[in-house]
Formats: C-alpha cells, sequence, structure tokens
C-alpha cells in the first residue's frame, strides 16, 4: 500500500484491486443504506468484497439476500422508494431477469447504481465476457456508463451516484466493465484514502420520494393510462436531455477532487486522423495500443472511447470524427436482425449526412480474446478503404472461425 | 385475540371509498377489515391485480396511508426493499416510529406467479404481514384459472367443454406451504367473520417476523353469482368446511371456527354458475370427489390440532 499526495487533490491510496473490488471499495465509501445481492459470474466477487465490509461494521448498510435478481432489483426499489439509497450489482442472465424491474425502476424514477459487470447472454450458456447483457437493456431508460479498467469502475460508481440523484436526472445508473477482463484483473488502483471525502463529493442522501413519510402518505407505482402514460415517459425523455451537462459537470468536479477527469467520450490521437476506431470497456486499451503501432508505421489512426452509451454522445462523436475519411466501430455484441450492431448503429445516426465511410467489427462474443495484431490489421484495412485501394463488407467479425 | 368491534368502527377509514371495484367485491370488503384492525402506522405494498388497479388509477388513489406496486410477482421482494430501508434509516436515527408493513396480493399473484418472492420473504425472516386475498383465478385479466382454482371450476381458460369440463386440478395449499417455512404465524380468515379475521390481523401484526394470511375474498364475475351474495358465499365456504378458518402459531395448529352443523359442500357448489355443470348429468362423480376430499381435508386439519399441540409443525424451525 501506497500514499500518494499531490496539493491539489485530495489525498490517495494506491491499492492493487481487481475490477470488482475496486467498485467494492466505491460502493463502501459510498456507504449505501441497502444493498440487495444475488450471486452470478463474474459479479459475484464484487459482493463478496461489499459483504466483507458489511460483516466488518464499515458499512451502515442493510444486506438483502435475495432469492433472485429479479427479487434484487424489486428489493432495490423498494428500498429506494422508500426513501434510502440503495444499489445492486448483476451479470448477464441476472439482467436479463430483471429486465421488467428495470423499467420500473426508471419509470419510477429511483437513482438506483448498479455495477454491471459484463458477460455473454445464454444459449449456449458461456460465463465469458461480451455486451449482449446491457445492450439488451440499452433501451430500459437507465444511464449506461462504460469503464475501461479498474481505475475507471472505481471513479465511475462513485460519480454515479452524483450523476444518478442530481434533481435534473433522477434516473437510475448502471456502471458497466467487463467480466474476467477488469472484473477479476488485479491492477495498480487509485482510490480517495479518507472514506468521507468521498461521502462528502457524494453527498447526504435527499430521496425526492419517501414512501416512509408516515404523516405525508403517497402512492407509488400507480396504474396510469392512456391519459397519464405518454406524459410520464416524455419526462423520462427530458431527463436524458438533462443528463449530458449533469454527467459532464460530476465528471469535472470529480477531476478538481482527484485529479481525474473524466468525459463522456475519450478522445485518442483523433486530430489529423484518417480513420478513426471506436469501442466500448477494455478494448479501448488494447486499441490505443493498436493505434501507437499504426502510427508508428505512419498511418493517421486515432481512436474514440464511448464511455457514455446512453446518453450517447452523438455530437461529441460526430465532432471527435470531424473530417475523418473512415470509422471503423468494433461491436461486442450484436443486434440480430439489423445490418450493424448497436455501437454502429448509434454511431451511423451521430454521423447521418456525413461523408465518412462506416464499416463494423464484431469481436469477442463469449469473451472470446481480441489481440492488438487484430485490430492493427483491421486499421490497415480501413487505411486502404480510406485511400481507396480496398473495398471491405459493411460488417465482419474479428477472430472468428468461418 | 379479540377485537373490540364498535371501537374499531370509530377509527378512520384508511381504504377510501369511491374506487372502482365491481359491485360486491369481497376482496375490498376483506381488505377494509383489515386496515381497520391495523393499530399504528402501516406502509402497504401491492402486487399487481385487481386491489391494485381499482384502488390507483392516476391521478387518483384510494389510499390513505403509504402504498407501493411494482409488479405482478415481486410484492414480497419489494416490500422486503421497504423494510430494509426502514431498518437501516431507523438505526441511524432517521426514523422515530414504529412503522408495520402488509404485504397483499391475490392468489395469482402468490399461489403461482409470486410464490418465489413469497418464499424468500419468508426465509430471510422480514417483519412484514403477507395477505393473500383468495378469489380463486386470475380475476383482473378476465377469470382465468390459478394454482388457486378448484377443481372442476369453469374459467376462461378452463371452460365446459365436451372433452374437459373446468379444472382438471385441485387447489394447492398455499397455507400449508407457507407454514412449512416455519415461520411464527399464518392463517386462513373470511370476512364474514369479521371478529375472527380482525383478531388474526392484530395477532399477526403482534409478533415479529414474516406472517402469512389467506383470506377468502368472493368474487361474482368470476364466481357467478349476483353481487348481493358476496358475504353469504364466504360465509357457506366456511360452514361447509371447504375454507376452513385455523391458524398455525409457532408450528400450533388451532381451528378457530368448527361448525355445529357442517352445511352440504353441494349447497356451496350449487350456489355458484362455475360450477353448474356438476349438477347436470355427468357431474355427480365430482359431487362426490368434493365430498371425500373435504372430509379427508377437514379429519387431517382436526389431528394436525391434536398432533401439534405436542409435536409443533415446523415450528421449530426458527430459533
Amino acid at each position: 500500500m501506497q500514499k500518494t499526495a499531490n496539493k491539489e487533490h485530495v489525498e490517495h491510496e494506491r491499492l492493487s484491486l481487481t475490477g470488482n473490488e475496486a467498485t467494492a471499495y466505491a460502493l463502501k465509501q459510498a456507504n449505501p443504506d441497502v444493498a440487495a445481492v444475488f450471486p452470478i459470474t463474474p459479479q459475484t466477487e464484487l459482493m463478496h468484497a461489499f459483504a466483507g465490509y458489511v460483516a466488518d461494521g464499515l458499512v451502515k448498510t442493510e444486506m438483502i439476500y435475495v432469492e433472485s435478481e429479479h427479487s434484487a432489483m424489486s428489493a432495490t426499489v423498494g428500498a429506494s422508494a422508500a426513501g434510502s439509497r440503495a444499489v445492486t450489482a448483476t451479470s448477464a442472465n441476472g439482467l436479463a431477469l430483471m429486465w421488467e424491474i428495470l423499467y420500473i425502476a426508471s419509470g419510477l424514477r429511483l437513482p438506483i447504481v448498479m455495477p454491471v459487470v459484463n458477460r455473454a447472454l445464454s444459449a449456449p450458456i458461456n460465463i465469458h465476457c461480451d455486451h449482449s447483457d446491457t445492450m439488451g437493456a440499452r433501451d430500459a431508460s437507465w444511464i449506461h456508463l462504460f469503464c475501461e479498467n479498474s481505475q475507471e469502475a472505481y471513479d465511475t460508481a462513485i460519480c454515479a451516484f452524483r450523476i444518478a440523484e442530481h434533481s435534473d436526472v433522477l434516473l437510475p445508473v448502471m456502471v458497466n466493465f467487463d467480466g474476467f477482463i477488469i472484473s477479476h484483473t488485479t491492477e495498480v488502483v487509485d482510490v480517495v484514502a479518507d472514506d468521507s471525502a468521498v461521502a462528502k463529493f457524494i453527498g447526504e442522501y435527499k430521496p425526492w420520494v419517501k414512501l416512509l413519510d408516515i404523516k405525508n402518505p403517497i402512492t407509488i407505482g400507480p396504474l396510469a393510462l392512456t391519459d397519464y402514460y405518454f406524459e410520464s415517459k416524455r419526462q423520462q425523455v427530458e431527463a436524458f436531455e438533462k443528463s449530458p451537462a449533469v454527467i459532464d459537470s460530476v465528471f469535472a468536479e470529480y477531476g478538481k477532487l482527484t485529479g481525474r477527469t473524466y468525459e463522456r467520450i475519450e478522445k485518442y490521437r483523433t486530430e489529423d486522423a484518417e480513420v478513426i476506431l471506436v469501442s466500448l470497456g477494455s478494448t479501448a486499451g488494447t486499441a490505443k495500443d493498436a493505434v501507437d503501432m499504426l502510427r508508428e508505421a505512419g498511418l493517421k489512426v486515432g481512436h474514440i472511447k464511448i464511455r457514455s452509451f446512453r446518453p450517447f454522445p452523438s455530437k461529441m462523436l460526430r465532432d471527435a470524427i470531424g473530417k475523418a475519411k473512415v470509422v471503423g466501430v468494433l461491436d461486442r455484441s450484436l443486434s440480430f436482425g439489423a445490418e450493424f450492431g448497436p455501437v454502429c448503429l448509434e454511431t451511423m445516426v451521430s454521423l447521418y449526412g456525413s461523408d465518412a465511410k462506416v464499416r463494423n467489427f464484431v469481436y469477442g462474443l463469449g469473451g472470446r480474446d481480441i489481440f492488438v495484431e487484430q485490430i492493427v490489421e483491421t486499421g490497415k484495412n480501413l487505411v486502404e478503404l480510406a485511400h481507396g485501394k480496398k473495398d471491405l463488407p459493411v460488417q465482419s467479425f474479428i477472430g472468428l472461425r468461418e | 385475540m379479540a377485537v373490540n368491534i364498535k371501537e374499531l368502527s370509530k377509527k378512520p377509514e384508511l381504504l377510501a371509498g369511491g374506487h372502482r371495484a365491481c359491485a360486491g367485491c369481497g376482496a375490498t370488503m376483506a381488505l377494509r377489515q383489515i386496515m381497520r384492525a391495523v393499530e399504528g402506522p402501516v406502509v402497504v405494498g401491492f402486487a399487481t391485480g385487481c386491489m391494485e388497479v381499482v384502488t390507483t388509477i392516476y391521478p387518483y388513489t384510494a389510499w390513505r396511508v403509504p402504498y407501493i406496486h411494482v409488479a405482478f410477482e415481486n410484492v414480497a421482494a419489494a416490500l422486503s426493499g421497504v423494510e430494509a430501508a426502514y431498518v437501516s434509516l431507523k438505526k441511524q436515527g432517521k426514523i422515530a416510529e414504529d412503522i408495520n408493513f402488509i404485504a397483499f396480493a391475490g392468489d395469482g399473484g402468490t399461489y403461482d406467479i409470486g410464490l418465489q418472492s413469497l418464499s424468500g420473504m419468508l426465509e430471510r425472516g422480514h417483519n412484514i404481514l403477507y395477505v393473500c386475498y383468495d378469489n380463486e383465478a386470475y380475476m383482473n385479466t378476465g377469470i382465468q384459472r390459478s394454482g388457486s382454482s378448484p377443481l372442476g371450476a369453469a374459467t376462461s381458460t378452463t371452460p365446459v367443454g365436451k372433452a374437459l369440463k373446468g379444472k382438471q386440478q385441485w387447489k394447492k395449499p398455499i397455507i400449508d406451504i407457507a407454514a412449512a417455512h416455519g415461520v411464527p404465524y399464518v392463517a386462513t380468515a373470511s370476512p364474514h367473520n369479521y371478529n375472527d379475521l380482525m383478531g388474526k390481523v392484530q395477532k399477526a401484526m403482534s409478533m415479529k417476523g414474516p406472517k402469512f394470511m389467506n383470506v377468502a375474498a368472493s368474487c361474482n364475475r368470476g364466481w357467478r353469482f349476483i353481487p348481493d351474495d358476496a358475504i353469504e358465499l364466504v360465509r357457506m365456504a366456511v360452514e361447509c368446511c371447504i375454507f376452513p378458518l385455523y391458524e398455525v402459531e409457532n408450528g400450533v395448529f388451532r381451528v378457530t371456527y368448527k361448525p355445529s352443523k357442517r352445511m352440504p359442500v353441494a349447497d356451496y357448489l350449487k350456489a355458484q354458475g362455475r360450477f353448474s355443470h356438476f349438477f347436470k348429468p355427468g357431474g355427480e362423480k365430482y359431487l362426490e370427489i368434493y365430498d371425500k376430499a373435504v372430509e379427508a381435508r377437514w379429519q387431517w386439519l382436526l389431528e394436525m390440532e391434536e398432533s401439534t399441540k405436542k409435536v409443533p409443525f415446523g415450528g421449530m424451525l426458527h430459533f
């Protein structure tokens, strides 16, 4: 353990943590009132670590050992509606089982924070990383933030509370990071040394709904028919419209506290790029190495990492892509029956009216590794496309036996 | 527990009138009695179903107490979350009052789709009373058969046809399933016997931990009888012993009402359109089966009353 100090920023401790442990550490510092837990690989160890904090009396959290993820989300909704800060965490099939209640959490405008350790959906059953789980919930009116490594998982989990609970937002937030690749890999993580500094940053929880306020009884979850339902959905649209400004300001404030500033997208060597790669999650690290190798070979390739998939930073992405001729989008999930994967579809919508050529590369389903050489090869092909020397199919697969 | 009905009648009505329940709805009568019996602050949770739909059509609500509805299968889980938040906030000194929690669900939300979350709530030991208002089918969606519908009952999904005549299975013994969790208190009740019902609610609320009640709720739309007879029908169900009134307190069974002279089961069945095919040629076999089954169940119950005095049923599970 090593302490880091910087006059401008809060004191840090340098720890070696897996993504799961780093996120559990963030939850410990956030100190929620209630946590509902149910095991699923690869999320399980996150809640093991958190249960350790509960067992040692380091948090005030009341744990609910539910009998399914459906009940995990239901209990979290109940706890949040009651007026407490409530969390849960899941992966893959667990998230799929929650699906019905995800929409209720957001429809009731409950600021729940949920780490999602990304894992492939069955069948065939598989415990390794891809993004099919969260992409299946992309329209559930949750904010989806993606993390590249354990440090980002820790930082994002802390910021998530501020974003979710902001009065302009009041939407639940998923903090996504890649199963095993991040969740089970030990990395150096700088954590805020003093828990109370995190508590101060997040702030005292001031619930906007309090079912437990017995002097002012309210009805939560009524039936709204043709006369009111539509307006409630419009209010969720409005929350999403306001959310980018909130995310930006929370990230900026967090940067002042810790020295680590994030944006909704991260640009890497994009300024003069002819070709830009776009990715989510841990693959961004590999892609940035590939960009360095391509640059060394004299090829003008850059990379953009999407940190906020919902709200999708369309304008930011379009501006960052700028005059690049070709965009290669890496998707770790499919939208079956559509011509492109989910990230590519969003990118193409963002680029509507632009002359940039977009190509989609699906990779890594069910946790299949992607190697830097494969991204370098992809980058080279895209440069040839940009120079009119080669054509490429609109969608292709990396690392697949055909 | 003995209740003073005169005193209770002076309490404010927690479920306001003007809700959209059908005329002669048995479930709302049960709800009113239950809410009247509760002493002190109470928070209620509802599963999706008739009572949820008729009491909370936005922008109106019939509830004068805090109310939450999340979905069909999860009232036990959702209210577990509310109760856990209460425990947490109370420990932190953010809540001063002692608050009671009641989860309500119909038989569909209890016997079938909600059974898992109910079991989880009972096992984890939340301080919640769970009440099933049992009208023996999915009445809210249009009278489809449930795990609670009785043998032979005509429902929308088990109609009386040439090959099949009504539901082909018995009703699930939900009360025994709940009791088998070893919880402190489970009971059946019926709104025609309001002293018994409200006394059981008060007894349940006086005990810590998870409690379960299954309350008879006649439904004239589903059972096919005139709305005036809502209370008469549940009275008959108890008098013929097809719906016995009993409780299991710390594993000890007690039948809380024993008819001095049992009404023939056929009288109860004949009063309802859903069993009308029992009284047409070929229906005699149903009547025979019912006589035997109701008698067997009643004798078993009396036996349990004796035997569990000595050896409590699952009552030692909680220690």
